[in-house]
């Protein structure tokens, strides 16, 4: 188990040394929750209604950009090979770099939600929900995601591909994750069920995604 | 010892690159493999790492570790170096040494620097891989060999961009891992002066099937 811990430490320094992909997923994200209103007008009431789902389908595409660094640079420099020949199964393999990920992207971004919340009228109220939603549903985001990642591992320029393969994956994710915040603002549903949901969605993914991910990985190395 | 390749056959697509190829290389003997470009070498390596499935034949290790895969029993030192740029020299061999040895033998930083300095690379181990030269990036992939005990080690054209004197490194380097009754299957165009070795010459036996 210490190889694991060796790989997270060392994947989560590089992601704060090669600070450029964070710093990319946040800035996208800023980006497009402030395009929001600025397109859709100043209508308070029809921003702090949308918001819910402008957050969070932004959070996904900003997630979604930063998934081929999970695989890529180690594919590429050879690293994964080394790694196939430890004793950590690829299997866990992938959920470091999957945790790593959820880390250094998945956090920071929700983290970041409610500063936006701001920019879209959401009601202070549901800050709490909004955050605790975005925790318990990033990582379904970053271990699904490491799926599609080691798919398109031998696809040159395969970031449209990943978009395609990964985000039906991310349906549930994201309708469970607009509605609990949604039943927080509006008060319709319960919150603890959508909130229920979402960790079981990630809960599911932290097994599935590992073991679908090394498979890939395996058949890329062919 | 001993690793024993039975019929292997090894195809990529319709090509059948090792056709019925069958070795055993004992304990402190290395296996030299020659051949043109194209002859299967490296495809030979990525099997017996087990990156490859062989369509036929088996290989297997006598006298090894049985609960352990040969691949997890075996350095590979591919083309590529696997090295961060953005780490340190000391860095990114301190992360091999941590992660390919899972019970420490002391200390990680005195195994990675005592490597360093047998590579000669002891001086620039503060400084970010993504400086070294390409001959000094290779010294730093194969420091990776000493860092963590393995009896096989794979080693694709080792000596790229080596130097005399540091592809003579590597000659002791490898001498000393038979002394302790390693194998060796190195694929290479330079004879690397190895005390015991066999040639074993990889023919262009490629035919669409």
């Amino acid at each position: 188990m210490s190889a694991f811990w060796t790989l997270l430490k060392r994947d989560l320094g590089l992601a704060v040394r090669e600070g450029g992909a964070i710093g990319t997923a946040l800035g996208f994200f800023l980006v497009v929750v402030t395009l929001m209103p600025l397109g859709l007008g100043p209508d308070l009431n029809l921003l702090s209604r949308i918001a819910p789902g402008v957050l969070w389908i932004a959070l996904l595409l900003a997630a979604l950009l930063s998934l081929p660094r999970i695989f890529e640079s180690d594919y590429e420099d050879g690293a994964l090979e080394i790694m196939a020949t430890g004793e950590l199964p690829l299997e866990l393999v992938s959920a470091a770099k999957a945790l790593a990920h959820w880390v250094s992207t998945g956090i920071p971004l929700a983290l970041l939600a409610p500063m936006l919340g701001i920019l879209l009228n959401l009601d202070i109220a549901a800050y709490p929900v909004l955050v605790a939603t975005m925790l318990a549903g990033t990582p379904a985001i970053s271990f699904l995601g490491s799926i599609g990642a080691a798919l398109t591992l031998k696809a040159r320029r395969g970031g449209l591909l990943v978009a395609l393969l990964v985000l039906p994956l991310y349906v549930p994710t994201l309708i469970f994750g607009i509605s609990a915040v949604s039943a927080a603002t509006l008060g319709a549903g319960s919150v603890s069920a959508s909130l229920a949901i979402l960790c079981a969605i990630s809960l599911a993914s932290l097994v599935l995604g590992p073991l679908a991910a090394a498979a890939a990985i395996r058949a890329q190395m062919e | 010892m001993q690793l024993i390749a039975e019929n292997l056959v090894q195809r990529r697509g319709v090509r059948t690159v090792i056709d019925n190829l069958s070795f055993a290389v004992q304990g402190g003997e290395a296996l030299v493999l020659t051949g043109p470009n194209g002859a299967g070498k490296t495809t030979l390596l990525r099997s017996l790492a087990g990156f490859l499935r062989p369509a036929a034949g088996s290989v297997r290790l006598e006298g090894g570790d049985d609960e352990r895969e040969i691949g997890e029993q075996s350095h590979f030192v591919g083309h590529l170096n696997g090295i961060k740029a953005s780490l340190t020299v000391a860095e990114n061999l301190g992360f091999w040494a941590e992660y390919l040895e899972p019970d420490p033998i002391g200390d990680v930083l005195a195994r990675a620097g005592a490597a360093l300095e047998r590579f000669g690379l002891g001086s620039l181990a503060a400084i970010p891989a993504g400086y070294l030269s390409a001959g000094q990036k290779r010294r730093l992939a194969l420091s990776r060999l000493l860092v963590a005990k393995r009896p096989i080690w794979l080693l694709d054209e080792p000596t790229a961009s080596l130097d005399a004197a540091s592809a003579a490194l590597l000659t002791r380097a490898i001498d000393e891992h038979f002394t302790g009754g390693g194998i060796a299957v190195i694929a290479t165009h330079l004879s690397l002066g190895l005390a015991r070795s066999r040639e074993l010459r990889l023919g262009a036996c490629v035919e669409a099937v």
